[in-house]
């Protein structure tokens, strides 16, 4: 069988004040991916090695790591695509528990700060059923409703990486996901959390975010419109200070 | 030792447990609810769930027949009573997610679409393209953040439940982030802790998905239910097992053969691919043992075609379905069938509950697939799970929350004594033992073969005695277990070991009932009984803790106005 080298950052704060690097050379075939390596690391060689996974299919958003200075999930990258060895360390722009294991706090903390949540003056009982949705309605946001929450996009970030206040690319394509969705009423009070902080402003057109996402969300596309959508309501209040549109 | 103190605390928060804690501050808005669990909630394992979440919203549909295709796909097990509220309320649920922001996918009409399931007579499964678990789960925990009374502990890994005079009056937990074991007391305690496939080698399941809640209820004397059956979804993904969903077949799959024959003819013809999942992934292993099936390294297989139905209904109804089967085998499911077998899906059996999601134990409560209520029987049909956790869930929410208003907490002097024990069973057992030789991962696998050997598909009495006598063995083993991680912060290491510590109470407990149910029904097909008995069986078994391994009480199944008959499709 063919071996590979994988050299993960390490951090254990109860014995070591800082990170260091372990490489560990394991068996591998063409269909294992990244994760896999690290899970025979762990059952096999080292089982004090810490990581978070679980679903192995893209779809829980806990394996984010940086990937040969990428970030990526690792149950989505093959081995066999790093025939010179690969490099794990936790995503970059957080703080690190542990091993692989960033903090995720400030990331839940955004994605509460936007109001992810239906907002409307007026709720119909159930029993009414449905509020009517055309599937070019849904189409409208569906793309932005498909994020995982695994942060790749934060670790990839430059204002994110300089600023930590800011409300970052994950955050604002949730915000962005209700602001399109044809049953909502509460683009007002998301505004409100999105445009006061200068960080939208200082996004350039880069996009590093939307080239990383696994689930093709394209936050950047949702970054770009809210500066938009912010910029109009602006000009329209100066306008007509009296009520925008 | 400090305890965390709440009124109401929720074991895991997918979509029972953020369903539950969403009915419990609606009901009591100024309770005190916590979410605790292993994951942050969106790692929830409601993620992975593909195909649908079933309920009757259209007006060729019925409440009758929804109940019927349900009993019938149990096989006659479930309890009818619970069936009937199950699909009453069903509608209302699907519709209040939709309220709360669900992206379900839509007719032209601007309805919620329907699609086609397994052992479902007509079109009823509510779906938001292949990702509906996602979507579900993503709407819930962003709905339940508007809530501040909802409080969450995130990663934080639940070891015991806390009992006092009969009563469940809490839980021990392990905070990852800092190592802490610690009490949190709770008027009521629900536990929405999922199944455990990870016993088995072969699974759809998550890494998180141990067995963690049946096995804590089990050991605190409270009975489950029915653990014998456990289903094996027809299609998944050869060495992974990833999951392909049945909507696969639902928006008009076929299953081929080696010799290129939709072989369901012969085992199913009046519903082929659209037949149940215990049917269908026994003829797949019956294709296998009469030398039909596709063989390489991973082992025997048969193919899922979708290539008939064109790239463009691919792509907007089982986009997933092409990136995983792209990514994980290289196949594009536009141009060329999909190599499938049979994989260890789902649990009908769990912690035995009563319609409002109550155990036997005061102050104990379930919901979703860690629980048996039951609607499931012996074979769980697709799609009606998800519901399962939204209206069971619900249930379960408002019944903890009523009982947490009328109970006070526990005094904690009262548990000051099994905290402590449990912290040192921890720390002592694990984290600072010096000897020990076993591996974790070795008794995990060596587990996971005698699951899959002898309590698999097809079971016999020697099959089953023999995977006993394993765990048996196992289980000994298991106490000469050495762990490599002695740190305190994250220490994933633990984790595995109380995790397998949970697999190997659960695994015994299905062995067990397998053993003694003589019969073939539903999920349990056993070579030496192949019918179904309705003069000996007809009951529900439930597993309860004794000195020797799990002592087995019968209980009777619910039958309101669907008479046992023979199970033709």
């Amino acid at each position: 069988m063919k071996t590979i080298d994988i050299t993960v950052t390490r951090y254990d704060p109860e014995n070591k004040p800082a990170p260091y690097d372990q490489t560990y050379t394991i068996p591998y075939d063409d269909e294992m991916v990244v994760l896999d390596g690290l899970n025979y690391i762990k059952d096999h060689v080292d089982g004090s090695l810490s990581y978070r996974w679980s679903c192995r299919m893209g779809v829980c958003g806990s394996c984010g790591m940086m990937v040969n200075g990428e970030p990526k999930l690792t149950c989505a990258v093959f081995l066999k695509d790093y025939p010179q060895g690969v490099r794990v360390g936790p995503l970059d722009h957080f703080p690190v528990v542990r091993d692989l294991v960033i903090e995720m706090d400030d990331f839940m903390d955004k994605l509460r700060a936007v109001k992810p949540w239906m907002i409307r003056e007026q709720e119909k009982p159930v029993q009414e059923g449905e509020y009517l949705q055309s599937p070019e309605e849904l189409q409208l946001f569906r793309q932005f409703s498909m994020c995982i929450n695994c942060a790749l996009c934060y670790a990839a970030c430059p204002v994110y990486a300089a600023d930590k206040t800011f409300i970052g690319p994950a955050a604002i394509a949730l915000a962005h996901r209700y602001d399109m969705d044809s049953r909502e009423e509460g683009q007002d009070q998301r505004a409100e959390v999105i445009g006061s902080h200068e960080g939208i402003w200082e996004c350039s057109f880069v996009g590093e975010c939307s080239v990383v996402c696994p689930k093709h969300v394209d936050p950047a596309a949702a970054i770009q419109r809210s500066k938009v959508q912010l910029t109009k309501d602006h000009i329209l209040g100066l306008l007509w200070p009296w009520g925008k549109s | 030792m400090d305890a965390l103190k709440c009124d109401l605390l929720i074991v895991g928060g997918g979509a029972a447990g953020l369903r539950a804690a969403v009915a419990a501050v609606d009901v009591q808005p100024d309770l005190d609810i916590v979410v605790v669990s292993k994951v942050y909630p969106m790692r929830s394992h409601t993620v992975s769930a593909e195909g649908g979440t079933a309920a009757v919203l259209r007006e060729y549909d019925s409440h009758d027949l929804h109940c019927f295709d349900t009993i019938r796909g149990s096989d006659y097990l479930a309890d009818q009573d619970a069936v009937e509220l199950f699909v009453d309320t069903a509608p209302d649920e699907v519709l209040q997610l939709e309220h709360w922001g669900c992206p379900w996918s839509r007719d032209r009409d601007g309805r919620i679409s329907v699609r086609a399931f397994g052992g479902m007579s007509v079109k009823r499964t509510v779906f938001a393209s292949d990702k509906t678990g996602f979507h579900m789960l993503h709407s819930l925990f962003q709905h339940s953040l508007r809530y501040a009374r909802i409080r969450r502990y995130d990663e934080w890994f639940v070891t015991s439940l806390l009992v006092d005079d009969g009563k469940c009056v809490g839980v021990t937990g392990l905070d990852l982030a800092t190592g802490r074991i610690q009490p949190i007391l709770a008027k009521s305690v629900m536990l929405c802790t999922g199944g455990g496939g990870r016993i088995f080698p072969f699974t759809t399941n998550g890494n998180i998905k141990t067995g963690d809640g049946m096995a804590m209820a089990y050991r605190a004397g409270a009975p489950l239910k029915d653990m014998e059956f456990v289903q094996y979804h027809p299609t998944g993904l050869p060495g992974t097992g990833i999951l392909i969903t049945e909507a696969s077949r639902g928006e008009g799959g076929y299953l081929f053969n080696r010799e290129g024959e939709r072989f369901l003819e012969r085992y199913i013809p009046g519903k082929m691919e659209l037949g149940p999942r215990d049917i269908l992934s026994r003829a797949i292993i019956s294709e296998r043992q009469a030398g039909r099936a596709f063989e390489d390294r991973h082992g025997e297989y048969v193919h899922l075609d979708l290539t008939h139905l064109g790239e463009k209904v691919i792509n907007e109804k089982l986009p997933f379905v092409r990136e995983l089967a792209s990514k994980y085998v290289g196949i594009d499911p536009v141009y060329k069938p999909i190599p499938v077998r049979p994989v260890v899906h789902y649990m009908m059996g769990g912690v035995s509950t009563a319609n409002d999601g109550s155990t036997p134990m005061e102050g104990l409560y379930a919901a979703g697939e860690v629980a048996c209520v039951t609607i499931n029987g012996a074979n769980r049909l697709g799609s009606n799970s998800l519901t399962e956790c939204l209206v069971f869930g619900g249930f379960a929410g408002e019944a903890a929350a009523r009982h947490a208003v009328s109970s006070e907490l526990v005094d904690p002097s009262r548990i000051q004594e099994a905290a402590l024990r449990e912290e040192q069973r921890i720390e002592q057992g694990f984290l600072h033992r010096e000897d020990g030789t076993e591996r974790i991962s070795g008794l995990r696998g060596e587990m996971q073969a005698a699951m899959e050997r002898g309590c698999g598909v097809f079971r016999t009495r020697e099959s089953l005695l023999e995977t006993t006598r394993e765990l048996a063995a196992l289980r000994e083993r298991f106490a000469d277990v050495r762990i490599d991680d002695r740190g305190k912060v994250f220490n994933t290491d633990l984790v595995a070991a109380l995790e397998l510590d949970f697999m190997l109470d659960v695994a015994r407990c299905i062995a067990g009932a397998a053993l003694t149910r003589e019969e073939s029904r539903g999920a349990q097909a056993r070579v030496d009984f192949p019918e179904r008995d309705d003069e000996r069986f007809l009951h529900h078994q439930m597993s309860l803790i004794s000195e020797e391994g799990p002592r087995l009480e019968t209980q009777p199944v619910t039958i309101t106005r669907w008479a046992p008959e023979e199970r033709k499709y």
